[in-house]
């Protein structure tokens, strides 16, 4: 007879085919079969958070930083219900996680049992597909069935319900056949004739531009690789979305920077006056578009998704690649080459106006601020930030609102997957945990979370998962005191009317850190700013930076209330100038 | 128009709406038909009427046929959202006025009254193919086949011969000729 193996067991088996090492998770009553098996499974690490949402978002920048899968592992009710944020927010930025949640026994499902909840219906609108495993002969197929869904196509999270007495029940485990594979949804569906096309199109073209997304980093750092080739190759110019950031060189000259709401001038004003528009693994999000009937009006337009729902979803497109960014990236600009094509020296007459329109853009420096020696300047910060950790391989997370843009906006991204930001849900919280998962990830890199210090108390908590396993994550907090984009719009829309954006009472984080046993630093005015960054850096333990900012700093340019691109709101100086001309009102 | 104060943009343009029916071939597990509702009602799509059942116990398959009305865009969305659970095997979608498909829905009306109203609620339905179930000597219950609209009709028109109580079901299609929708 062959041997039987539990539930438990069968769980670890397919976490060890699947070469997960890393699981993030909390324990509880409907889960503890699961947590009685880890011991005899060493190649697996447990990294034990303080709420379930960490777990979740810990998972996340785990996935992100390194291109695994996240595994989360709760308990059933509120450990489940806790780790919904997480996976909604994993959904709309495309993050593979695998949560396994346990499940009050089966004979109890239904009957209001002690910590029960319908997880299954609760999470179905926020992942990609879910199981409620009612018989253990069905544990491994679906384990397998999780991963692939989690990876392939347009990636997501997934969830796994396991009731408690089929973590108790035996079976048999086989090690499944390659060939039982199922079958894979979204693969590659373009052929030859439409890549012909797209370069048809890049060759007739004398504005085009490049707007990039997360699909390039979800589609591995090959297709970075291949992205900068193909720029190159082009001589077009490129701009990113926030999710996309890294998979082109911040720092190159083809590169605009950041579009959509808070992009730079020359990237929206490009997006708005191109001819031809290539979408690559980006989502033509509302924060991207701005006012959509008055969205690039005069371009042809081409987008590459490997999700055929993305296509034609929010903008009407002429051309539409469906496949993976790697793949058509690759035959595009094998094609490009073996038409001998060089459109950077063939187009260069024709594109170069564009280019001048382009620099002409540029001179607007729409990312300037005005610095002071008095105050630090949340910019000024992000800057040095920047400046001082360039030279090595930083990885840098973010909460979100005023100073996730900033860190968007001025620190220079070279590589994929060096950038975790929630984008999509738009999560305060998200980048402390996040951090830790990018650590856990990569235990000898430098982690940043950009912070808030409204954001950072949505999970300060996980502080103390940091310090349990000696991640020296650094909490890097802009401090101003308000919810920065709160205040912002509030101040633009709201007639200055503060409602409840200010904070009072918050902690001392410098004592905070130090009651939580990690390293607590402030800086308060812009001459010691680099030396305590430099401070911050070098301690090989997790920090909490508190960095006192200018509180009524606003996050310029920007696309204001259903506006297009070409209407953007700049900076302060430039509305001082706009208000002697009087043209300055009519933007906002 | 006030000022908006959201940067949220509201489209000036909208297509003109149309009516679908939307065939989708399910694994009839658990939990299905709410992920196929889940879909409509969680992207604001809307059903007018649903008819879902096994029709492959071999292959352990459901089919279920949606009417929607939306947008040309809308629908397309739809559809291909639709495809990308997973336990959908495949979409069919045809427009409501299209010839090559045939649409029926079924409705049970319960009549209450003499043999003569009872005959004269019978005769009405004379067009939709109707089967008397049950019948007593002061009622009957009538099957017909027909389209929603000859339904809507015939609910209305049956009022007054002593109709008590309707039931119908959703819509169900199939091509019309020797080809099957693949």
């Amino acid at each position: 007879m062959p041997k039987l193996y539990t539930g438990a067991e069968i769980v670890f088996k397919c976490l060890e085919e699947q070469k997960v090492n890393h699981i993030f998770g909390y324990p509880g009553g409907a889960v503890l079969p699961i947590y009685d098996e880890l011991k005899n499974h060493t190649s697996i690490k447990h990294i034990l958070v303080r709420h379930e949402q960490g777990a979740g978002h810990a998972a996340e920048g785990y996935a992100r930083s390194s291109g695994k899968p996240g595994v989360v592992l709760v308990t059933s009710g509120p450990g489940a219900t806790n780790v919904v944020t997480a996976l909604t927010d994993a959904y709309m930025d495309s993050i593979p996680l695998v949560c396994i949640s346990g499940q009050v026994p089966t004979h109890l499902i239904g009957t209001d049992a002690f910590q029960e909840c319908d997880t299954t219906g609760i999470t179905r609108p926020c992942t990609k597909h879910n199981w409620l495993v009612k018989d253990i002969k069905d544990l491994q197929k679906v384990m397998y069935e999780a991963f692939e869904v989690a990876t392939t196509g347009r990636p997501g999270p997934v969830l796994v319900d396991i009731p408690k007495d089929i973590q108790f029940a035996k079976t048999k485990y086989v090690s499944l056949k390659r060939e039982k594979k199922i079958e894979i949804k979204n693969k590659n569906r373009f052929n030859q004739k439409d890549i012909d096309q797209l370069i048809e199109l890049m060759n007739k073209a004398s504005k085009p531009i490049f707007y990039t997304g997360g699909g390039v980093i979800n589609s591995g750092p090959k297709a970075s690789e291949l992205l900068r080739e193909l720029v190159a190759l082009t001589g077009f110019p490129i701009t990113s979305t926030l999710q996309g950031l890294g998979s082109y060189p911040g720092d190159e000259n083809q590169f605009l920077g950041m579009l959509g709401m808070h992009g730079t001038f020359e990237a929206n004003n490009a997006m708005h006056d191109c001819d031809l528009l290539i979408n690559i693994g980006a989502r033509f999000d509302d924060r991207i578009t701005g006012k959509i009937d008055e969205f690039s009006p005069k371009s042809k337009k081409v987008h590459i998704d490997i999700d055929p729902s993305s296509i034609n979803k929010i903008i009407k497109v002429d051309l539409a690649i469906v496949g993976d960014v790697t793949d058509v990236i690759k035959s595009a600009t094998k094609t490009l080459k073996r038409k001998n094509l060089n459109l950077e020296k063939s187009n260069k007459q024709k594109i170069s106006k564009w280019w001048q329109q382009i620099q002409k853009w540029r001179t607007k420096q729409s990312l300037n601020f005005i610095n002071s020696d008095k105050i630090i300047k949340p910019q000024h910060a992000v800057q040095r930030l920047y400046e001082l950790t360039k030279n090595q391989d930083t990885f840098i997370t973010t909460e979100v609102g005023q100073h996730q843009m900033w860190a968007a906006q001025h620190y220079k991204f070279n590589k994929p997957n060096r950038w975790m930001t929630s984008g999509g849900l738009g999560t305060m919280g998200y980048g402390l945990p996040a951090a830790i998962g990018v650590q856990v990830a990569n235990p000898n890199k430098l982690v940043v979370d950009v912070a808030g210090e409204a954001s950072i108390l949505m999970t300060m908590q996980e502080i103390s998962t940091a310090i349990q396993y000696n991640l020296p994550i650094k909490i890097f907090i802009l401090n101003n005191q308000y919810m920065g984009m709160v205040r912002q719009w509030q101040e633009l829309l709201h007639e200055k009317n503060y409602s409840e954006s200010y904070s009072e009472a918050l902690p001392d984080f410098v004592k905070l850190a130090e009651a939580y046993g990690c390293v607590g630093i402030r800086a308060e005015n812009p001459g010691e700013l680099d030396e305590k960054i430099e401070e911050m850096i070098s301690v090989d333990k997790p920090v909490i930076f508190d960095c006192l900012v200018d509180q009524a700093e606003n996050c310029f340019p920007m696309i204001p209330s259903g506006k297009p691109h070409n209407q953007m709101l700049l900076g302060p100086k430039d509305q001082e100038e706009n208000k002697i001309t009087g043209k300055g009102k009519a933007l906002v | 128009m006030p000022k908006s104060k959201s940067a949220y943009s509201t489209p000036t343009k909208v297509s003109k709406l149309e009516t679908h029916i939307i065939v989708v071939w399910v694994a009839n597990e658990a939990s299905v038909l709410s992920r196929v509702v889940g879909l409509f009602s969680g992207r604001g799509y809307n059903i007018e009427s649903l008819a879902v059942a096994e029709v492959d116990q071999k292959n352990n398959l459901s089919r279920i046929t949606i009417v929607t009305t939306g947008t040309p865009e809308v629908i397309e969305q739809i559809v291909l959202q639709l495809k990308k659970l997973v336990p959908v095997h495949k979409v069919g979608n045809f427009k409501r006025d299209d010839k090559n498909v045939i649409f029926k829905e079924m409705a049970l009306f319960k009549v209450v009254g003499n043999s003569i109203k009872i005959n004269k609620a019978l005769n009405a339905c004379k067009n939709y193919n109707p089967v008397i179930l049950d019948q007593t000597k002061k009622s009957a219950v009538i099957q017909i086949t027909a389209l929603r609209r000859e339904i809507d009709k015939m609910a209305k028109n049956l009022k007054s011969h002593g109709l008590i109580s309707v039931s119908r079901t959703g819509a169900v299609a199939m091509t019309r000729g020797a080809e099957i929708f693949n």
